[in-house]
């Protein structure tokens, strides 16, 4: 058994749901309490697995929110039409469940406080899962690498960990954080209110002599035209690293 | 093939090509026996909504490795790659 875990064999293992958190009306975290879990480095995902009384499994991906300091492991899911694990983990789960799942996996999405910075997320909807994975290991790693978060959301009530980018972004070592607006924007709203293009990116990601490194998670159309965008703006393809949800099964 | 949306990368099969491989290996530089490009698998485009799970080079599109899942066991193709490089700790 020691001997699997350390050569990397995925075991399917249990979590009980410790709470439910409504972060958008389509969006809610669930944190878990995982016994034995092995600990995550920030970016990476778990797959949760559901199974019926007839057998019947079906599989997902979810990023893990959580920082790797934190007690306890959070996931944050999108309600997707027709989703259907993504509708049980909106409707019926409840505090005390066990949820079946298997990680952490990943290791190319990957951030660590140890590697440096500067450091560029770029998230479009609930691509920000990992990206605030990071933000939170550094934000527990005492916040000494500059970070800048560009954060793209339908409207304001979408805006996944609102309250809570707010109050890092307030803070001393802070991140700074740009959001964009793409579909409606509140009255007064002084930020960006369209997709994120080469002209937002020049105004808001370091330069590329910074040497920095540039996450980006999102619809695949979004991933794809930011990372051209960063390109073009002089970041090596290497430092640029995407992480596509595709066509997500729900 | 002009995959669209149902592309993701390989950071997607993350989970399955660590059944496989018994290890994490995104990380693991692949080879294109197509161009010749060497990309972190993790960065190559992936599309998992065929039968099989394919993962494609980045920058032509050229089929560098399948799996197929089946009860029991896992097939694993290597159509297009030249080589692969797992790191051994």
């Amino acid at each position: 058994m020691a001997r699997a875990a350390v050569l990397g064999r995925l075991n399917w293992t249990l979590g009980e749901v410790t709470e439910l958190i409504d972060e958008t009306p389509r969006v809610r975290s669930i944190v878990l309490d995982v016994a034995n879990w092995p600990g995550h480095r920030a970016g990476q995902h778990v797959d949760v697995r559901l199974t019926a009384e007839d057998g019947y499994q079906a599989q997902r991906s979810y990023s893990i929110a959580s920082a790797p300091e934190d007690s306890r492991l959070a996931i944050t899911v999108e309600l997707l039409p027709d989703g259907e694990v993504s509708s049980y983990l909106f409707g019926e789960l409840r505090r005390g469940d066990q949820l079946e799942l298997r990680g952490p996996i990943g290791g190319y999405f990957v951030w660590e406080a140890s590697k440096g910075g500067p450091l560029l997320l770029v998230g479009g909807g609930s691509g920000i899962v990992p990206l605030m994975s990071m933000l939170r290991h550094r934000e527990a790693a005492g916040g000494s690498v500059g970070a800048r978060l560009v954060y793209s959301s339908r409207s304001l009530d979408d805006v996944i960990y609102r309250d809570e980018l707010q109050e890092l972004s307030a803070g001393s070592n802070g991140p700074e954080v740009f959001h964009t607006l793409t579909r409606s924007q509140p009255p007064g709203w002084t930020g960006y209110a369209r997709r994120v293009d080469g002209a937002m990116l020049s105004e808001t990601a370091w330069p590329a002599s910074s040497s920095a490194t540039a996450f980006m998670c999102g619809p695949t159309p979004f991933v794809e035209s930011v990372a051209t965008a960063l390109v073009l703006l002089g970041y090596p393809a290497t430092s640029v690293k995407t992480e596509r949800f595709g066509p997500t099964g729900g | 093939m002009e995959g669209g949306e149902t592309r993701t990368d390989g950071n997607a099969i993350a989970g399955v090509l660590q059944e496989v491989f018994v290890r994490e290996v995104t990380t693991s530089r692949i080879a294109c026996a197509g161009c010749g490009n060497v990309e972190p698998i993790g960065a190559e485009h992936a599309y998992t909504q065929a039968p099989g799970i394919v993962l494609r080079c980045r920058n032509c599109d050229t089929v560098l490795l399948v799996v197929t899942q089946a009860p029991g066991r896992n097939v694993l193709a290597f159509p297009r790659s030249r080589w692969i490089e797992i790191a051994t700790d």
